[in-house]
């Protein structure tokens, strides 16, 4: 659907405003960032700060932590199964290694724990590679020139963005194995964007001091996550790959040590019992908790697993009370909505504007920052620009990109946009796109040390269900090169604990009754919610409502 | 949830899944009409946006005889199409160490000797929702072209869906994103400036300019970052900056 006249004499007050803009930019006059005590004040416009959109955890090991309502309904709640009925004697699967999830993060934890010698056994809840490693498109972090920048600059950048709250080990380790990582893709032959030189592209990004995004395109994710899914193929007797089985609890034994997982085969119905030497959680995200109604922008199937199971498994929780807005996300035409678009096209240029067509804000601060400018500009200000659905939003003004690097940069560095939005009827190379901040990516999760270790022997985490890195706040390109720093080191380190610190022991879900007696030792209401999630409903209700036999009556259900 | 459940303002337009109808609102993708007529999706949903390719499509409509495909996340529904989803499509995937490979173009015919019975018909062409020009890339592949194959197939999202279609079996996708790792291993140029810095990391070049920013107090550390020297946006590839403590100099 092409703007509407209405919009589109709006985006005339764009037009008069840009070539001044573009003017400016040439001569490397920039709207003025905030100070730190700007940013400080501007955070209170954001979702994370708005109290009654949280509430106190009232049971485990971060008792009294107050998180989004949507997380603490899934912790406050039963297992998906009642460990009375599973019986831990009858194994499907054995394994060394168990990878639960099936992003960025697992596969390179899988890629690496088979260098180990290990076997390795992947459960994932959708197929392999369908998560939101894919979907990220801006590209990965790096400091790969190192005759103006080194991982001193990254540390620097990573910790400020996460406003210095970030575990320090844990971002040194993220910026120092960045361009090994980077030499890794290569050596797998990910098709990163580069010259006949072998020079890497690289860009800004929101808070970067150095020029250090490396992409592949725009779809940086999908190429590297294709890569690895294929790399991961080439190895079928070593890396078994089970599809559309989530893990619905982690199997202890009775020294309390990680030592396997109940998978839900979501087709047939089955729980299935994997025994397996060491454990590695990588399920990723939880954007489609909808967090106080935001749109998002992520993967079907991230829906916090992996914070549930990790929890009850006695793993506490971090920096989840701050959740990242990306500032970005497609608002028009409707079908797109909640879309990321990539903050590249800032990096590229673009200003973000106001409904006169003015700027209100530097287009790369840090991400929280630069959303919660957004949203004051159009709910405090009232200078957004009018949706036909009625949503105020913002420009971001991508045409600039052309003029300030030349005819065809906008169609050439971001060619899935511009096709999608050409499908729409709309060019962006030559009309400004409507954004608002959409939910995006999940700061916080279990904690993990600088190997990849949690609070259970045995138990590994990596990417965005591990939580400190990133601080209150990730950059963009960290994500990326989170999953994969973290990946590779987990795969490396379950592989030394299979082989040195392994003890075996007795299956047990006795950590699963604990918690939900608990719960109900403590009163607290769980009504009739079960976690892990799963899936999100988006069915129409009004047909679940009608749904009466959900349990088998006679021979069907 | 609010924005994903529907919004059941928009006026109702009859479709056919699987040959039985539904009323949906016809804004609606043909994933989100899915949803909205009461199937809890499974397979064939994976980001919502049209990058992972798990929601492959096939559908016709009344008075065309064409069979057309789409991904169900992208596309929005028309009265009276007939759909079926196509979330998984068997083909197989050849084993191999990339690094080992030459990279000429008797690599594909090794892995996929079926690629010589491409009749060149178009079909995958016509099938892909990508708009790739499938075609054309399995004709680079069949004249050796690695570097055209990796270029051509750069926007693949392996739906499948060409592959569902083609006469000679083909399984275009496998083809193509083996020639993209071989191009991007073998014929790219490495990167001279990333092996300095791997270099400079792995001897710790950095490890005490970082033990020093990990030791200062938060004040200090908040004044270096707010005072930390910035690459010019359009500033030349080749910029060297004022502080060259924590950077190689040549
Ligand atoms: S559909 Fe198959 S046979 Fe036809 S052109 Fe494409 S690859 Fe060749
Ligand atoms: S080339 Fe084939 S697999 Fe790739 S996107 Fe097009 S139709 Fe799908
Ligand atoms: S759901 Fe991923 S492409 Fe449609």
């Amino acid at each position: 659907m092409p703007y509407t006249p209405e919009l589109k004499e709006l985006i005339k007050k764009v037009e008069k405003t840009r070539p001044q803009r573009v003017e400016r930019k040439k001569r490397g006059e920039e709207f003025q960032p905030m100070t730190l005590k700007e940013r400080e004040e501007i955070l209170q416009y954001h979702p994370d700060f708005k109290e009654e959109g949280r509430r106190e955890i009232l049971v485990g090991p971060n008792k009294g932590y107050r998180i989004a309502h949507e997380m603490v309904d899934l912790l406050h709640a039963k297992s998906r199964v009642d460990p009375d009925k599973i019986d831990l004697s009858k194994i499907d699967y054995e394994t060394d290694v168990l990878i639960l999830g099936g992003g960025g993060a697992g596969t390179a934890a899988a890629l690496l724990a088979r260098k180990q010698g290990m076997k390795v056994l992947m459960a994932t809840k959708l197929r392999l590679g369908d998560a939101n490693t894919m979907m990220a498109e801006g590209g990965i972090q790096a400091a790969s020139k190192s005759t103006k920048d080194s991982p001193y600059y990254h540390y620097l950048d990573c910790m400020g963005g996460g406003h210095f709250k970030n575990v320090p080990e844990l971002v040194e380790t993220l910026v120092s194995d960045a361009p090994s990582v980077i030499g890794w893709l290569e050596s797998l032959g990910a098709m990163l964007s580069k010259d006949d030189t072998g020079l890497l592209s690289t860009m800004h990004g929101g808070g970067t001091c150095r020029k250090r995004m490396h992409s592949a395109g725009d779809i940086t994710g999908a190429e590297i996550m294709r890569t690895l899914r294929d790399e991961a193929r080439n190895f079928p007797t070593d890396i078994k790959v089970i599809e559309f089985s989530p893990a619905v609890e982690i199997i202890l034994n009775d020294k309390g040590h990680a030592a396997g997982a109940v998978l839900y085969n979501m087709e047939t119905e089955e729980y299935l019992i994997v025994k397996a030497k060491s454990v590695i959680m990588a399920t990723g995200g939880s954007g489609r908790l909808h967090i106080q109604n935001f749109m998002c922008t992520n993967h079907y199937g991230a829906t916090a697993d992996g914070l549930i199971m990790g929890y009850r498994a006695g793993v506490p929780l971090c920096f989840l009370h701050t959740v990242q807005y990306h500032p970005t996300g497609a608002v028009f035409p409707e079908q797109s909505e909640g879309l990321l678009i990539t903050e590249k096209f800032r990096g590229a240029g673009a200003n973000v504007l106001n409904i006169d067509g003015e700027q209100f804000v530097y287009e790369r601060e840090p991400r929280d920052i630069e959303a919660s400018a957004f949203i004051r500009e159009c709910m405090v200000r009232g200078k957004g620009v009018p949706t036909p659905g009625g949503k105020p939003c913002v420009w971001l003004d991508s045409p600039m990109i052309d003029m300030l690097n030349g005819e065809g940069t906008v169609r050439k560095e971001f060619p899935g946009k511009w096709i999608l939005f050409h499908r729409y009827g709309i060019d962006i190379a030559k009309e400004p796109m409507l954004v608002f901040p959409t939910l995006h990516y999940q700061n916080g999760g279990l904690e993990i040390n600088k190997r990849g270790e949690t609070s259970v022997p045995g138990l590994f985490a990596a990417g965005e269900v591990s939580g400190g890195i990133h601080g209150q706040n990730r950059l963009m390109g960290n994500s990326l090169l989170d999953v994969l720093v973290y990946g590779r080191i987990c795969g490396v380190s379950a592989s030394e604990y299979v082989k040195n610190g392994y003890k075996g022991g007795k299956l047990t879900l006795n950590h699963v009754k604990e918690f939900n007696a608990g719960l109900d030792k403590d009163n607290v209401a769980t009504e009739d919610r079960v976690s892990p999630m799963l899936l999100p409903d988006y069915s129409n209700p009004e047909i679940r409502r009608k749904q009466y036999t959900t349990q088998y009556v006679g021979t069907i259900r | 949830m609010s924005e994903e459940k529907v919004k059941s303002k928009d006026e109702l337009v009859p479709i056919f899944f699987m040959g039985k109808c539904y009323e949906v609102p016809s804004s609606l993708t043909i994933q989100k009409a899915l949803e909205y007529a009461g199937y809890q999706l499974v397979r064939g949903c994976g980001c919502r946006g049209g990058i992972c390719g798990a929601c492959g499509t096939v559908f016709r409509y009344p008075d065309s005889y064409k069979i057309e495909v789409g991904l169900a996340c992208q596309t929005v529904v028309q009265p009276n199409m007939y759909i079926a989803q196509l979330p998984f499509f068997p083909g197989n995937k050849a084993t191999y160490n990339i690094a080992d490979l030459e990279p000429n173009g008797s690599v594909f015919t090794a892995l996929y000797p079926e690629l010589y019975k491409c009749i060149g018909c178009g079909t995958c062409t016509r099938s892909c929702p990508m708009d790739i020009d499938v075609l054309g890339y399995m004709s680079k592949a069949i004249r050796g072209d690695i570097e055209g194959v990796a270029k051509g197939s750069f926007d693949c999202v392996m739906c499948g869906l060409c592959s569902g279609r083609c006469p000679a079996e083909e399984v275009q996708f496998y083809i193509a994103i083996l020639a993209r790792r071989l191009y991007a291993l073998h014929m790219q140029p490495r990167s001279a400036h990333l092996k300095r810095a791997i270099n400079s990391a792995e001897e710790g070049q950095w490890t005490e300019g970082i033990a020093k920013l990990k030791a200062m107090n938060l004040d200090t550390l908040k004044k270096v970052y707010s005072e930390r020297e910035m690459e010019p946006h359009m500033g030349p590839e080749d910029w060297i900056p004022g502080d060259t403590n924590y950077v190689n100099v040549d």
